[in-house]
């Protein structure tokens, strides 16, 4: 009697451990498939893995950032080609939104609502969010544009065919084509300078501090305590495109 | 650039600096519409082949010439929309499996010459070679080449002709649906953008397929035997008409349930995609494709079920409601290729569009790639006519 349940414990112990080998082979047989459907890359430990935070409380909206980031990465003077510009968001007292980004803040900008009729008004930086489950790196028909180990989305611009997918797919307008090389172009995180030990064009003209990167895979590094010490958000969380741009003071309008 | 500078003057409320310019246009309108027909036409095909509706026959190789012949051009506009034409070629060598895109070489590839250049073939085999023997010159040598050597016309090879070209046929059904539900699945699957992103997407543009195709065939059929000056073949007419009917009614709900799920539903982009509707779209919308694409054929179609006319008075609304099928299709493209880019994805204003007439991009050249499949397939009808077919003169 004793030694049939001890049995029958070793039969379930043995039936459990199997369904368990299974799943496990199963699912790691399905990782392949997840990256492939979310475009998803798990971190690379080993290497710093970049994320960027925005205080929108300390933006001035001076637009020092959209005007280095066209000098640092020679993109297209017309006002149809950004990496990096600013947002002049106004709320009125009617509940009406006016939204305002005169060549990507790069001249300043002119409040053209009265001033009784602010309810409150405020800038959003935009740029790439280098998304983890990016949506342009998912479409992208021949892999041309990617993400790197550092988690910094780009672009090879000697292997885009220039379909335009990934400017489509982009939820937050970050893409454009570059006229001059007629291929697929965004912020690139200034990967040239982050490689030489340099901050990104943008985060070094900032005067006020507004916007800082940091490595997620170091506990001890500022992004980290920027995440701490504010309520941050991503833009339209709702697409689940892991953004890694996070904004402090982030309003409800804005999109 | 001096376009995009007046579209600056256009813009209408907030977009991203980056979405002043359409990043696609009519090429783009184009590709699934010429994609469509083909997939269209090879449905209305194997109806005859496959589902045994007999009274098809008379257009039955027509359909399946003009699949050919809209296949060859559905890739080029694409093609030539490209940043980098040159590198095409590297969706087939590196494809990203996770790219709704970069199937498509293999799909358009598949299908071009497993399903429908095999099928033409072992269904023309027996001609070629029996019209390689009639001719002289050097439409004997292109009969030749076309038999792929393969000349024998026992009743043995004819049968197995017969019976491999079959089996094709029955492959070619869930692959004309994969073809252009596939094409729907590119724009269906982006979820930034909510004109576009909608699962019944791959099934509205299939069906909305189907209804071109079969209109085309219809209006090709009767243009053609006017030129030959032969009697249409009313059953026939009839029948796709019926068909055509019943796709029409199927692809009209479908649409109808997506826009009311949308309304009902009035997610974050109701706003904006209603100022759409009713702004940028009104007439390509409501009045091209609704209207004049769908319910006036709707209503033509549907009469002819309650009552059907004299033939005088049937075949010119049987062709009425086949141009107005095929240009409320071509308007049904538009407003999803084109509306989608329209506004912004902050959702706070538009940019506008403005189609020219010379460029690449421009009327001119879409209007080219428009005639192009005519006339390759005018080419085709000459050197293989389905009506010298021997096996045809037979019955």
């Amino acid at each position: 009697m004793g030694n049939e349940r001890v049995n029958e414990t070793r039969r379930n112990f043995l039936r459990k451990s199997a369904v368990l080998a299974g799943t496990i082979l199963a699912s790691s047989a399905s990782q392949p498939f997840t990256a492939m459907i979310f475009a998803a890359n798990q971190p690379d430990k080993s290497k710093p893995w970049y994320a960027i935070g925005i205080d929108i409380e300390k933006c001035i909206g001076c637009g020092m950032c959209a005007k280095a980031c066209k000098s640092e990465n020679d993109v297209p003077k017309d006002p149809f080609y950004y990496r990096s510009w600013v947002e002049q968001y106004t709320i009125k007292n009617d509940g009406t939104v006016s939204v305002m980004s005169p060549n990507g803040g790069i001249d300043g900008f002119m409040q053209t609502v009265p001033e009784e009729e602010i309810f409150k008004t405020f800038f959003v930086p935009k740029m790439c969010n280098h998304c983890y489950k990016s949506p342009c790196v998912q479409v992208c028909p021949v892999g041309a544009t990617f993400e790197s180990p550092e988690g910094v989305v780009l672009v090879d611009k000697e292997y885009c065919i220039g379909c335009r997918y990934c400017i489509q797919a982009c939820p937050y307008g970050c893409r454009y084509l570059n006229p001059a090389t007629e291929t697929a172009d965004k912020c690139t995180l200034c990967y040239h300078r982050l490689k030489k030990g340099l901050n990104p064009a943008c985060f070094e003209v900032c005067p006020t501090g507004a916007r800082i990167y940091g490595d997620l895979n170091d506990k001890d590094d500022k992004i980290h305590k920027f995440l701490k010490d504010h309520n941050t958000q991503v833009l339209k969380p709702n697409l689940n495109t892991g953004s890694k741009l996070f904004y402090n003071g982030l309003s409800s309008e804005v999109r | 650039m001096e376009h995009l500078y007046e579209i600056l003057k256009h813009v209408d409320g907030y977009i991203y600096p980056n979405e002043i310019e359409l990043q696609w246009g009519i090429l783009i309108v184009l590709y699934p519409y010429i994609t469509g027909l083909v997939a269209g036409a090879f449905i209305l095909a194997s109806l005859e082949r496959v589902f045994k509706v007999k009274v098809l026959r008379p257009t039955y190789h027509l359909a399946l010439l003009t699949a050919l012949a809209f296949l060859i051009v559905a890739g080029l506009p694409l093609v030539s929309h490209l940043g980098h034409p040159f590198r095409s070629y590297e969706i087939l060598t590196t494809p990203q499996g996770g790219s709704a895109m970069a199937i498509f070489g293999f799909v358009y590839l598949w299908y071009l010459m497993v399903v429908l250049l095999l099928e033409i073939w072992f269904d023309y085999r027996h001609d070629l070679v029996l019209w390689a023997n009639e001719s002289k010159g050097i439409k004997r040598r292109i009969y030749k080449i076309l038999t792929l050597g393969v000349t024998d016309i026992s009743p043995k090879a004819l049968a197995w002709d017969e019976k491999l070209g079959y089996i094709i046929t029955v492959i070619g059904i869930p692959s004309a649906f994969l073809l252009h539900g596939y094409v729907g699945f590119i724009f269906g699957s982006i979820k930034a953008n909510p004109w576009w992103s909608t699962v019944m997407m791959p099934v509205i543009f299939l069906l909305s397929a189907m209804v071109s195709g079969i209109a085309l065939v219809m209006f090709l059929y009767m243009v053609i035997s006017w030129i030959r000056k032969v009697k249409i073949d009313m059953a026939c007419l009839d029948e796709i008409g019926k068909f055509l009917f019943m796709v029409l009614i199927l692809d009209f709900t479908l649409e109808s349930l997506d826009q009311v799920h949308r309304i009902y539903e009035a997610e974050e982009s109701f706003e904006i995609l209603h100022m759409l509707v009713t702004g940028k779209l009104t007439y390509t919308l409501f009045i091209f494709q609704g209207i004049m694409g769908t319910i006036i054929p709707l209503l033509i179609l549907g009469f002819f079920r309650i009552h059907l006319p004299k033939e005088k008075l049937r075949t010119p609304m049987y062709f009425l409601a086949s141009c107005l099928v095929l240009f409320g299709v071509f308007f049904m493209r538009w407003n999803v290729v084109i509306g989608g880019q329209l506004f912004s994805k902050s959702f706070l204003g538009f940019t506008s569009f403005k189609l020219g007439m010379v460029g690449l991009e421009g009327f001119w050249m879409a209007l080219i790639w428009m005639i192009m499949p005519f006339l390759i397939l005018s080419f085709i009808l000459w050197l293989v006519p389905p009506w010298k077919k021997h096996a045809e003169n037979k019955v």
